[in-house]
């Protein structure tokens, strides 16, 4: 479903950073892949990567066989069937909760206003948060404000799912609500790729975890043999912190 | 209660705030008295009362025969008359009302003599009219001028060298010149050629008050264009990544999320921008147009109450930015409630 061949990308500023050094990965539909790996290690960048938030100097992704960095391809449409979730949510805070689920399915999919409304309602329904929809954002706690933004991704019926550490900047009491939504996703054989320091959630639903570092990726594999017998000992070291 | 910025505690006692309350008044009316008794003594007579038929006023009117004839018929139309006279320069006939004439049928008349004298209908007086062309360009300038500002102000945070630059370009050659030397431009040297051009094609040639609108949108959407940037800028790159990431383009993420957002930073700025312009729109005198500076120079030619006029002028450009900047702050209260 996604290839992603040799790429390379490096920040120069503030001062040069190589992000990413030739990773390569094939992500299967229906896949659940967890990234992880320490800070600074590229995470974010390869996700980023993966719907062209960032573009790679080097190399090629191809997202059902379309190449994304070609700039003939049309990205919004490649886009269109991503959802990304974000650390900090990113809801519109100018918007209803009802408004931040259809807007995109207004201006991108071009669905009439009864036909977004009852797919709002039913992801709302389903991330537990029907009783907000006409709430604002800033009402919100942390963890409804990510079920939210789950369901704005949702809306887009994306057949893929990015999420960039949805938990991380949740309060201790919120990340389980939110990693529930994300395992029923999972269950439903969703293709996700997830960056997240929550390794129970990597260990129930994880087809395949991958462990990155400055920039490369430094092993994969199933969550069994990765957790019970890691290879290299920077993984070692890492599970060794972390766990 | 509202928090004061000075944390020290001044005028808790009533009576000296109501002491202070009073201060206040007794200097206004010494400033306002000083200038007073100082015009008084270099001997200006002060003629308020002539003010008001500078906002509307009755025409004197007076016809006069045009020839040799004499009075055809006098015969009343609803509650005026009709006074028909045939001279040798042709029968005419003047609809004017009771009283105002002393003619009966067959009285004879000869040039220059007055068929009658009276007071003609209400019509608005010279000040308000500039009054009204102020707020006429100010208005239709402020719709330009935030056209302007908004697609250059996108433009310029856009990644596209064509877009960019043309705005940077756009914004520095506007803001390095006095409005006056581009009014004169767009007056002069733009309305020139393009009236001649216009005229060439058959086309009657464009108002003076179109230069000035011109002249005044494209300068204030040059200031606008900046305040509409770091309206953008004032945005958390976050959102434009939701909206671009869901699949939108540039333009729907601009207008659909980050503008109505960055409105709210927007508006203040802007709002100040059009208390200058409507301030500005004074220099389109130069232009020969008649807005409110140049009607009330004009008034003070015929009347010579220079310091009357002049006066109401300020009072008058006041009383429209005051009323501006009042309902900005109420749009300012509507969009910071959330
Ligand atoms: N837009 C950018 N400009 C400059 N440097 C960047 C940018 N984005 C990322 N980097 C750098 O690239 C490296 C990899 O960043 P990335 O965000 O991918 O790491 P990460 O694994 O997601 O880390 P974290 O766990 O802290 O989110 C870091 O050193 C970071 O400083
Ligand atoms: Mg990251």
């Amino acid at each position: 479903m996604i290839d992603v061949k040799h790429i390379y990308k490096t920040f120069y500023v503030p001062h040069e950073v190589k992000a990413l050094v030739d990773v390569s990965n094939t992500i299967e539909a229906g896949e659940v892949v967890v990234v992880i790996g320490p800070s600074g290690s590229g995470k974010s960048t390869f996700l980023r990567c993966l719907n062209r938030l960032e573009t790679a100097d080097h190399g090629q992704i191809l997202v059902d066989g379309v190449d994304i960095f070609d700039p003939k391809t049309n990205i919004n449409k490649v886009r269109a069937e991503m959802g990304m979730v974000f650390q900090s949510f990113n809801l519109y805070p100018h918007l209803s909760v009802m408004g931040n689920v259809t807007m995109a399915q207004k201006l991108v999919r071009n669905r009439p206003k009864k036909e977004r409304d009852e797919k709002a309602l039913m992801l709302l329904e389903k991330v537990g948060i029907a009783n907000k929809a006409k709430a604002w954002p800033s009402n919100l706690s942390g963890g409804q404000q990510q079920r939210v933004a789950i369901a704005r991704a949702l809306a887009m019926d994306p057949k893929i799912m990015l999420f960039d550490e949805p938990t991380s900047a949740l309060d201790p009491e919120m990340i389980g609500e939110v990693l529930e939504v994300m395992k029923t996703l999972a269950k439903e054989g969703m293709t996700m790729v997830c960056v997240t320091h929550e390794m129970g959630f990597a260990r129930e639903v994880g087809d395949r975890v991958i462990f990155m570092d400055e920039g490369m990726i430094v092993e994969e594999g199933t969550p069994e043999h990765f957790f019970k017998n890691p290879t290299h000992d920077r993984t070692k070291l890492f599970l060794k912190q972390i766990l | 209660m509202k928090q004061n910025i000075s944390n020290i505690k001044r005028l808790s006692n009533p009576f000296a705030y109501v002491l202070s309350v009073c201060g206040f008044f007794v200097l206004l009316f010494m400033v306002i008295g000083s200038v007073y008794y100082a015009t008084v003594a270099v001997d200006y007579h002060w003629r308020w009362f002539k003010v008001p038929q500078y906002f509307m006023y009755q025409p004197d009117i007076t016809l006069y025969s045009e020839g040799f004839g004499e009075i055809e018929s006098v015969s009343p139309n609803k509650d005026k008359f009709d006074v028909t006279v045939t001279t040798d320069a042709g029968e005419r006939t003047y609809t004017v009302p009771k009283g105002s004439f002393d003619w009966t049928e067959g009285d004879l008349v000869s040039p220059g003599d007055m068929i009658a004298t009276y007071e003609g209908d209400w019509q608005p007086g010279i000040l308000a009219k500039g009054m009204w062309v102020t707020l006429k360009i100010s208005f239709i300038s402020t719709i330009f001028g935030i056209l302007l500002g908004i697609i250059g102000g996108v433009a310029r945070v856009s990644d596209t060298p064509v877009l960019k630059w043309s705005s940077i370009t756009y914004v520095e050659i506007i803001r390095g010149s006095p409005l006056l030397v581009q009014i004169m431009i767009f007056y002069f040297v733009l309305g020139t050629t393009m009236n001649k051009i216009l005229l060439m094609n058959g086309i009657p040639k464009l108002d003076p008050e179109w230069y000035g609108i011109m002249a005044l949108s494209v300068f204030t959407g040059a200031y606008v264009v900046e305040i509409v940037r770091a309206g953008i800028e004032s945005i958390h790159p976050g959102q434009v990544e939701a909206a671009r990431s869901s699949g939108m383009t540039y333009f729907q993420c601009m207008f659909h999320i980050i503008l109505p957002q960055a409105l709210r930073t927007i508006l203040p700025p802007l709002a100040g921008q059009f208390i200058n312009l409507i301030k500005d729109s004074s220099l389109l005198g130069m232009i020969s147009i008649r807005e409110l500076t140049k009607a009330t120079r004009e008034g003070i030619t015929t009347s010579l109450q220079t310091f009357e006029l002049w006066i109401v002028c300020a009072i008058l450009y006041l009383m429209m930015t005051f009323t501006l900047s009042m309902c900005v702050q109420y749009l300012e209260r509507r969009t910071a409630t959330r």
